[in-house]
């Protein structure tokens, strides 16, 4: 608030200093006083200096908190979705979560920096030269006040069509580009199919198509400026014609009226200035719902404090009587009971949307159950310390998501703390060497971005040697469903081996091979296990395992 | 000499160079907004003048004695019509200043659309499709940025011109003043904007770092879970919002410097302008209405000034910009569109040779080094190699998607380079690696615009519909043959994507058909089917095969190794050579580990990741 007064008040200097100055020193009752005029020069000259220093130091405390209170936002928000449960991850919902921390936060920072002022500023600036006004003539400060009422509502409308032309401008805009996104995409298609002149003429309607909605939203922004103008010429022919014509009743001098219609003039660009800050009021307030939204969203999985620890080693895991669904939505696991003894590998089949990869994240504690209860080692799941829990339990997801860094920094994400002496005993202990040689650099590899420099196999070797360095009493490996060339194929054979030894081990088995190695195998349909057993007993059994197997047989060995 | 940092004016040089290519393609607008920001300043300047007489001969009048009612209603009705008339020309300025902009823009994104789709197919395959389209998008704006405050910088020079004549009118002394103020106005606000530049650059970086975090972050949230690294990404991304608070608020205390500053001037060069005003008014060499009319001179005229220095900021980027627009345009179409006369095909079915063809996307990296093979008319041929051997580049060669360096392709004996685009196009028919689908309906993705009005249209997609095996899965769907694919639509399977792209070639009945490995992801029944179904005479096909099944359904066997033919024969024979063996052996392996959950997904990534890898390869 301090800031507005400052920048009002310099705004004000001005005016009153023509006013007193043609009042006393020029057109007073002592005509030209040369003594006067230069001490009011003087005074205002100084009031203006100091007032800009004034501005300098409040508009820098205000900047300073609005910059700190973004940046605690920022990060509680960040911190937030990683909190949430893995349900809130999704794919469609990732883009959108990364615009709450952006842009949607940008649209803050930007009010912020401009529009908050703006409007404190911009309000103060109006209410205090009004105030000034009425001073010097309540009539002609009402004459003003009338005159310009008018202003900003019609902004307002303007500024709807304008938002409402932009909206369609920017839709325009986006289906140029997918038009031009084909065209290059699509290039050797349209080529070679002889679609040229076709593409050329969706192309130049698609341009033709943005040109008019351009030229639409350009006649709104025209018009805004000038709307507060011919009010400010409106107010401005009245103030004089009022001023001359009842002034010298009123009790005016001739300064006094100079200095309203300077007064007059000051007025108009604030106004301007508050209908332009309206739009931006109105994204910041609808950024700030959607940011306050997602922070509603309750922390379903919630961390014990203190938690328990796990023993060392293979660990059984137990579930009993578990259920799950998503918070709007069907059951997707129903009545489960599985006891699975520490040490013993287990395949997890079944197809799409059978439940079963549901099933393994319960178990690594990426949800909780909506009813039923998840042991691990003995204990239920949601009592186990967090950092036990993750050192204990580990799964390998099926995409392999690596970090934009180097082999060595990924692997080394695998257990907090972990040296390069870790690093390179969990690449031996897994047989990677040869594969790491074979590198440019080695395990000081770039990965690039979400690790695409390397294929999806190599990325699920950084994965399970990360797990390596971990330890973990239960291993959880989500197959990939990719096919990987034949010899990254073999050393993750390998791997996968080594790094299952000693551990108990859950697969989620796409190959009929994974199925076949296991202990035993868990067969789901429908969010239920409907068989379990060795694969020889299953294979015997009429059955879901049955059918599965007959339609991989099939598929392969044709 | 230095050509590391081209001279400042070489920069101003290429701007004005620019605006006169504004002025020359659309006269129209620019003429008019130009008329318009003059207008403004007439209007403003005029404005100025109004309140000064009105001072003199209306207010001070007013208090002295009487003035005539007539006098009041003029005075008014002249203040009111000045506004009115800036208003207007601020409407005229901006849409047309807007139009202008508009209009550029469709001149420069249509020359670079058009000049995609003309240019040589290499030019596609050597830029990444995100710079293509910045090219398109980005700079095309950047360059008419610069339109935006154009209009309104040469009326600047009317408004100078006039607020300076008006002030020479009123008091020399006024004007001195003026003339120490409002360059240092530019000046100083010169300087805030090169010092802020940097700032401002890095504030972008910074929003762009932040935005990055947060995207590999919450995309790997399902690693962060399972490796419980949380803090060490809250971390990350606090240093990152961190380093952005640091850089907005330097930008914040070089504002908080110069903006009081900037504000500053012009008010104190009134208070100089009273100090002066007030000696010149009581020596009788000027009066209070000229006074008056100066100072409301010097409020309009600081804002102006600064929109000046907008301008000179966006010059580089516009001169940048237009330089990576017109590398586009200037670009060689690609040739054979008019060749005469163009030779003509034979009847029935065609043969294809290649004879000493030697090819490479830049001439020190060759692709194929000395490619001669021969496929009579109605054979059935695989191509066989590793990845990166150089089988794309002959398809792409064939269809005329590139041309050899030396050597020929001949299409039913006739040079393929001596063909009609069109007639080529219609004979021999290529389905790619990836398939590319259009955002439109199943139908006209298949049927796309050649053949639909010819006749017996509806008897061909049938059939080309039921060889390519999609009439099994089309009707299927909820909308059926009407399915919207693409970007916004359905998604299919890669299996079925590659379905759709077969059936797209077939409805055109080429007499030569390509496919570079085109059923890769679909079913092997299916495929062994779909293969059965395009077992005719009139048909010459030209596999390109990774599954020892294709391989086994050809006559002949083309193996290519590193850009050129290693041998040509039946798969039995070539079972002799070791290279080959190991090869197709290596794809044996692969068909069993398949996988069978879903078999078609696993086939389609590994595809795309063969692709990738092909084209890395074949364009380095």
């Amino acid at each position: 608030m301090s800031l507005a007064f400052v920048v009002a008040a310099g705004r004000l200097v001005i005016p009153i200093a023509i006013q007193q100055i043609i009042d006393r020193g020029i057109a007073g009752p002592g005509g030209y006083r040369p003594g006067v005029v230069a001490v009011l020069c003087l005074i205002a000259g100084g009031i203006i200096v100091v007032i800009a220093a004034l501005n300098r130091l409040t508009y820098l405390r205000l900047v300073n908190t609005a910059e700190n209170t973004l940046f605690a936002l920022r990060t509680r928000i960040f911190e937030h979705v990683h909190r949430l449960s893995i349900a809130h991850h999704d794919e469609s919902k990732r883009g959108v979560l990364v615009t709450r921390v952006t842009s949607d936060v940008e649209t803050l920072a930007q009010f912020a920096q401009w529009g908050a002022i703006s409007w404190i500023v911009n309000l103060t600036v109006v209410a205090g030269t009004l105030l000034v006004l009425a001073l010097y003539s309540w009539q002609l400060a009402l004459v003003v006040a009338v005159v310009f009422s008018p202003v900003v509502p019609l902004l307002r409308i303007v500024q709807r069509h304008q938002i409402a032309a932009y909206d369609h401008l920017r839709t325009t805009v986006g289906a140029t580009l997918s038009e031009i996104s084909e065209s290059v995409m699509g290039a050797p298609v349209i080529r070679t199919y002889g679609m040229r002149d076709r593409t050329r003429d969706r192309l130049h309607r698609a341009i033709a198509r943005q040109y008019r909605a351009q030229m639409r939203a350009a006649w709104f922004f025209a018009l805004m400026f000038p709307v507060s103008d011919v009010f400010g010429a409106i107010a401005l022919g009245g103030v004089i014609g009022l001023g001359t014509w009842q002034g010298p009743h009123w009790g005016l001098d001739a300064g006094t009226l100079v200095a309203c219609i300077f007064l007059t003039n000051l007025i108009l660009q604030p106004i301007g200035e508050i209908g332009e800050v309206l739009d931006q009021t109105q994204t910041a307030i609808a950024g700030w719902r959607k940011i306050l939204d997602l922070l509603d969203e309750p922390i379903d999985v919630i961390e014990p404090n203190p938690g328990r620890g796990v023993p060392a080693g293979a660990l059984a895991i137990d579930l009993s009587r578990v259920a799950f669904a998503y918070a709007t939505g069907a059951d997707v696991l129903s009545d489960v009971d599985l006891t699975i003894h520490a040490g013993e590998s287990v395949a997890v089949v079944g197809e799409t949307g059978s439940g079963k990869s549901t099933l393994v994240k319960l178990i690594a504690r990426l949800a909780d159950p909506t009813s039923g209860t998840v042991t691990v080692g003995g204990i239920d799941l949601r009592e186990i310390d967090t950092a036990s829990r993750v050192g204990a339990i580990r799964l390998v997801p099926q995409d392999g998501f690596l970090f934009a860094d180097t082999i060595r920094a990924n692997i080394a994400l695998g257990r907090v703390g972990a040296d390069d002496a870790a690093v390179d005993a969990a690449v031996d202990a897994l047989g990677l060497r040869a594969w790491l040689d074979r590198l440019p650099n080695g395990l000081d590899t770039e990965v690039g971005e979400r690790g695409e420099q390397l294929s999806v196999g190599e990325r699920q070797l950084v994965a399970l040697a990360r797990a390596q360095l971990a330890d973990p009493g239960v291993l959880i490996l989500h197959e990939a469903t990719s096919a990987v060339d034949p010899e990254t194929e073999r050393t993750l054979a390998s791997a996968l081996d080594r790094l299952a030894r000693g551990r108990t081990t859950i697969s989620v088995a796409h190959r009929l091979s994974t199925a076949e190695a296991a202990d035993r195998v868990v067969v789901m349909d429908a969010g239920r296990i409907v068989q379990l057993g060795t694969h020889d007993e299953l294979v015997g059994t009429d059955g879901v395992y049955a059918s599965l197997y007959a339609s991989w047989i099939g598929n392969t060995r044709a | 000499m230095s050509s590391l940092s081209p001279p400042i004016e070489s920069v101003q040089r290429r701007g004005a160079r620019l605006i006169a290519r504004f002025i020359r393609t659309h006269p129209m607008p620019t003429a008019v907004s130009v008329v318009g920001a003059v207008a403004f300043a007439a209007a403003a300047v005029g404005s100025t003048i109004v309140v000064g007489r009105l001072t003199d001969e209306l207010i001070q009048p007013a208090f002295r004695g009487h003035v005539e009612r007539r006098s009041i209603l003029l005075g008014v009705a002249a203040v009111i019509a000045v506004g009115i008339a800036r208003g207007v020309s601020v409407v005229v300025r901006r849409y047309f200043a807007a139009m202008l902009e508009a209009r550029m823009q469709v001149t420069l994104r249509t020359g670079v659309v058009d000049k995609y789709l003309s240019v040589p197919m290499a030019f596609h395959q050597s830029r990444p499709t995100g710079e293509l389209l910045a090219r398109a998008e980005a700079d095309v704006s950047g360059t008419t940025m610069l339109i935006k405050p154009l209009p309104f910088s040469i009326g600047l020079i009317a408004l100078v011109a006039f607020a300076l004549a008006s002030l020479i009118a009123v008091d020399w002394t006024y004007t001195l003043i003026a003339l120490t103020l409002f360059p240092t106005l530019t000046v100083v606000n010169r300087v805030y904007t090169t010092r802020v530049e940097g700032p401002s650059a890095r504030v972008q970086r910074r929003l762009g770092d932040v935005s990055a975090v947060a995207h590999e972050s919450f995309d790997g949230a399902l690693a962060v879970k399972t490796l419980g690294i949380e803090a060490r990404e809250s971390e990350r991304f606090a240093a990152a919002s961190a380093a952005l608070r640091e850089d907005r608020l330097q930008v914040a205390r070089l504002r908080a410097s110069f903006e009081p500053l900037l504000d500053v001037l012009p008010n104190l060069g009134t208070i100089a302008l009273f100090l002066v005003g007030a000696w010149r008014i009581g020596s009788g060499e000027s009066s209070a209405g000229e006074l008056v009319q100066a100072a409301t001179l010097f409020s309009i005229l600081g804002f102006p000034m600064r929109v000046f220095g907008f301008f000179l900021e966006e010059l580089p980027r516009a001169v940048v910009s237009v330089e990576r627009v017109d590398e586009v345009l200037v670009q060689p179409d690609a040739p054979g569109a008019d060749r005469t006369p163009p030779a003509t095909l034979p009847d029935g079915p065609l043969g294809l040779e290649l004879r000493g063809v030697r090819f490479g996307y830049d001439p020190e990296h060759t692709v194929l080094h000395d490619v001669s093979f021969a496929i009579a008319p109605g054979e059935r041929v695989a191509l066989v190699g590793a990845t990166g051997s150089g089988k794309s580049t002959i398809n792409h060669l064939t269809v005329g998607l590139a041309a050899p360096s030396s050597g020929e392709v001949l299409v039913g004996g006739v040079p393929a380079s001596a063909l009609a685009p069109d007639d080529l196009h219609a004979a021999v028919a290529l389905v790619f690696q990836t398939s590319f689908l259009f955002a439109m309906s199943l139908r006209d993705n298949i049927v796309l615009d050649a053949e639909s009005s010819s006749g017996g249209a509806d008897e061909r997609l049938r059939d080309a519909a039921h060889r390519a095996r999609v009439d099994r899965f089309i009707p299927q769907l909820a909308e059926g043959w009407d399915t919207v694919v693409g970007e916004r639509g359905v998604t299919l399977s890669g299996g079925q994507r590659q379905r759709v792209a077969l059936a797209r070639a077939l409805m055109r009945r080429p007499r030569i058909l390509l496919l570079d490995d085109a059923t890769s992801a679909v079913d092997p029944t299916v495929e062994a089917s779909i293969l059965d179904s395009l077992r005719t005479d009139d048909l010459t096909l030209l596999i390109v095969a990774h599954r020892l099944s294709t391989i086994r359904l050809a006559d002949r066997v083309v193996f290519v190794e590193n850009g050129a033919v290693g041998a040509v024969g039946t798969h039995d024979e070539l079972l002799d050579l070791p290279s080959y063996a190991a090869l197709v052996h290596a794809y044996e392996d692969l068909d069993d580990d398949s996988d069978p959950d879903d078999a078609t997904e696993a086939a389609e990534q590994a595809e795309a990741a063969a692709a990738e890898a092909a084209e890395q390869a074949a364009a380095p």
